[in-house]
């Protein structure tokens, strides 16, 4: 077997002085397409910037194509949970991109010819061409979201890792920007990380479920991992999976905890509405 | 009216920090920090009338306070330094001081007027070859960090990734805003900052989104403002302040109205 591209080893990763994930141990194959799931607070954000070398962990190791997590490496694509609400900025869909294109760097902001053709080749690859010219803030959050993904791909990334991007989308966008990596996912043969509150929606595309709570993580196929003794370890309590119609239905005492979880979210976005800064 | 070398003189201190102003505005509304702007320029009155108490120039008093603060709301985390609580609080407080400092020197009050709206028409050659000290390094500063600067405002998480060094950014960021302040302050006064550093910026902001092009259309506004202000003024004797705060009120208001479907041309 080819050696991993994402390996935690006892992995003790904590935000500020909380351990979000105690003791971990996976690890992620080349091409696996990774849906992450998990209650609010249970570490998806925390695993990505694990992986982006922002949270060294603990204790234990984390590798990332067999070496430790580097800053700002340009093996890893990143699409980040828009938490970050934008004031009414007309930038338009081609600076936006071009900035994220060596914004590092010191000095003025400069357009190569070969970055403006990477942008657009992205864009078109996602079917956002139109997004280039257009600005920011008639853009709707689906085409927000094509916006960002098309940025993730630049620089032909060998990992992929997307924070909720079905956050904030309804169904049929849900349904476009699952395809839309899927197929480029294969076309490319890219490892992606995906992390969803429903696991429903991900079902067809994903080839593993990682399963964060509790502090803990299971990795596996659906089957392995989405079943009562599993998820009642990571929930902390008792949980019932139903399947229905090809459909999976995880449940505490007679309720969708995942749909309780998206709900909860919702307010959390509001909330952060209102302070937006 | 250029045969008085005070109009003169008004002319380049303005021209200078209109320049600085707007550019400097046009990062602020990016940002969303404007009103961190306004705080920093309510601080440095403080500075300007302490330096006046203890006998020194109200100019380096405001640079040196707006400086100081403009870098401790950098250093404090972002969450902090743009709570607006918070900075309505400590600005309300530097008012309080500065009225403090004024109320213990007292032939220092004629001068309070200045501060608080501006005397551009008392500007001399000193005062020209500061301000034009402090806009080169608010311009110099600018171009340096401008790059992740844009970064860090429009996309904050995945510059934090690619290892943009963000505390230092947003410091260094109000820093040059701090400066920028300072030097505003001498043309329309500490409470009009206001006129100069944000409406054009915002104006800008509605009428492009292009980057060089916004950046290039507060410049140009801020300048228009300020020159057209104080032609105004000569002409009716009114404020310079007030004719440049109602020029920056109309081109911002006039912005809004220009319809989206104009502005989609772009």
């Amino acid at each position: 077997m080819n050696s991993p591209v994402v390996e935690l080893t006892h992995a003790t990763i904590a935000v500020g002085k909380r351990a979000v994930l105690r003791d971990v141990s996976f690890s992620i194959q080349a091409g696996d397409f990774v849906g992450v799931l998990g209650p609010n607070g249970a570490g998806k954000t925390t695993v990505m910037r694990a992986i982006l070398g922002l949270l060294p962990p603990t204790s234990g190791t984390i590798r990332v194509f067999g070496e430790a997590p580097k800053f700002g490496a340009s093996t890893i694509g990143y699409l980040p949970q828009l938490r970050t609400v934008l004031p009414d900025l007309r930038v338009r869909g081609l600076d936006y991109i071009a900035i994220s294109l060596h914004g590092e760097r010191w000095g003025l902001p400069s357009l190569a010819a070969a970055d403006r053709h990477a942008i657009e080749e992205t864009l078109d690859a996602v079917g956002a061409s139109d997004l280039a010219r257009r600005p920011l803030s008639d853009m709707s959050g689906g085409e927000r979201q094509r916006l960002l993904l098309a940025q993730a791909l630049i620089g032909k990334p060998k990992l992929l890792l997307l924070d909720e991007p079905l956050i904030s989308l309804d169904a049929r966008h849900q349904e476009v920007v699952i395809d839309v990596v899927r197929r480029i996912a294969r076309e490319r043969g890219i490892t992606v990380l995906f992390s969803a509150h429903e696991l429903n929606q991900l079902l067809g595309a994903i080839d593993k479920v990682l399963y964060l709570g509790n502090g803990h993580a299971a990795l596996g196929t659906v089957d392995e991992v989405v079943t009562a003794p599993v998820l009642s370890r990571l929930y902390g309590t008792e949980i019932e999976v139903l399947r229905a119609g090809g459909h999976i239905f995880v449940m505490s005492r007679g309720r969708d905890v995942e749909r309780d979880a998206h709900q909860h979210d919702h307010d959390h976005g509001h909330d952060h509405h209102g302070h937006g800064h | 009216m250029f045969q008085y070398e005070f109009i003169t003189n008004a002319f380049i201190a303005s021209g200078i920090v209109a320049v600085v102003s707007g550019v400097t505005g046009y990062f602020l509304v990016m940002r969303g920090q404007t009103f961190a702007g306004h705080a920093l320029s309510h601080i440095g009155f403080a500075g300007a009338t302490g330096a006046g108490l203890i006998g020194l120039s109200p100019l380096w008093g405001l640079v040196g306070f707006t400086l100081m603060a403009g870098i401790g709301m950098g250093l404090m985390s972002e969450r902090i330094s743009n709570r607006d609580v918070a900075i309505g609080v400590v600005l309300a407080l530097s008012l309080g001081f500065g009225l403090l400092f004024l109320h213990y020197y007292t032939s220092f009050a004629s001068q309070a007027t200045a501060l608080l709206f501006g005397n551009v028409l008392a500007v001399d050659r000193g005062m020209i070859a500061a301000l034009g000290v402090l806009g080169a390094v608010v311009v110099v500063g600018l171009g340096v960090i401008m790059r992740p600067l844009i970064f860090a405002t429009l996309q904050p998480e995945l510059a934090e990734a690619k290892g943009v060094p963000m505390r230092f950014i947003s410091t260094a960021f109000l820093a040059i805003v701090a400066l920028a302040v300072a030097a505003c302050a001498q043309i329309v006064g500490v409470l009009m900052v206001f006129t100069l550093m944000v409406g054009p910026g915002a104006t800008a902001q509605r009428l492009t989104g292009g980057l060089w092009s916004g950046l290039a259309a507060a410049a140009l506004l801020a300048l228009a403002e300020a020159w057209l202000g104080i032609a105004i003024a000569f002409e009716t004797d009114w404020p310079v302040s007030f004719c440049i705060a109602v020029l920056s009120a109309i081109g911002y208001f006039a912005a809004m109205m220009v319809p989206a479907t104009a502005r989609h041309a772009h």
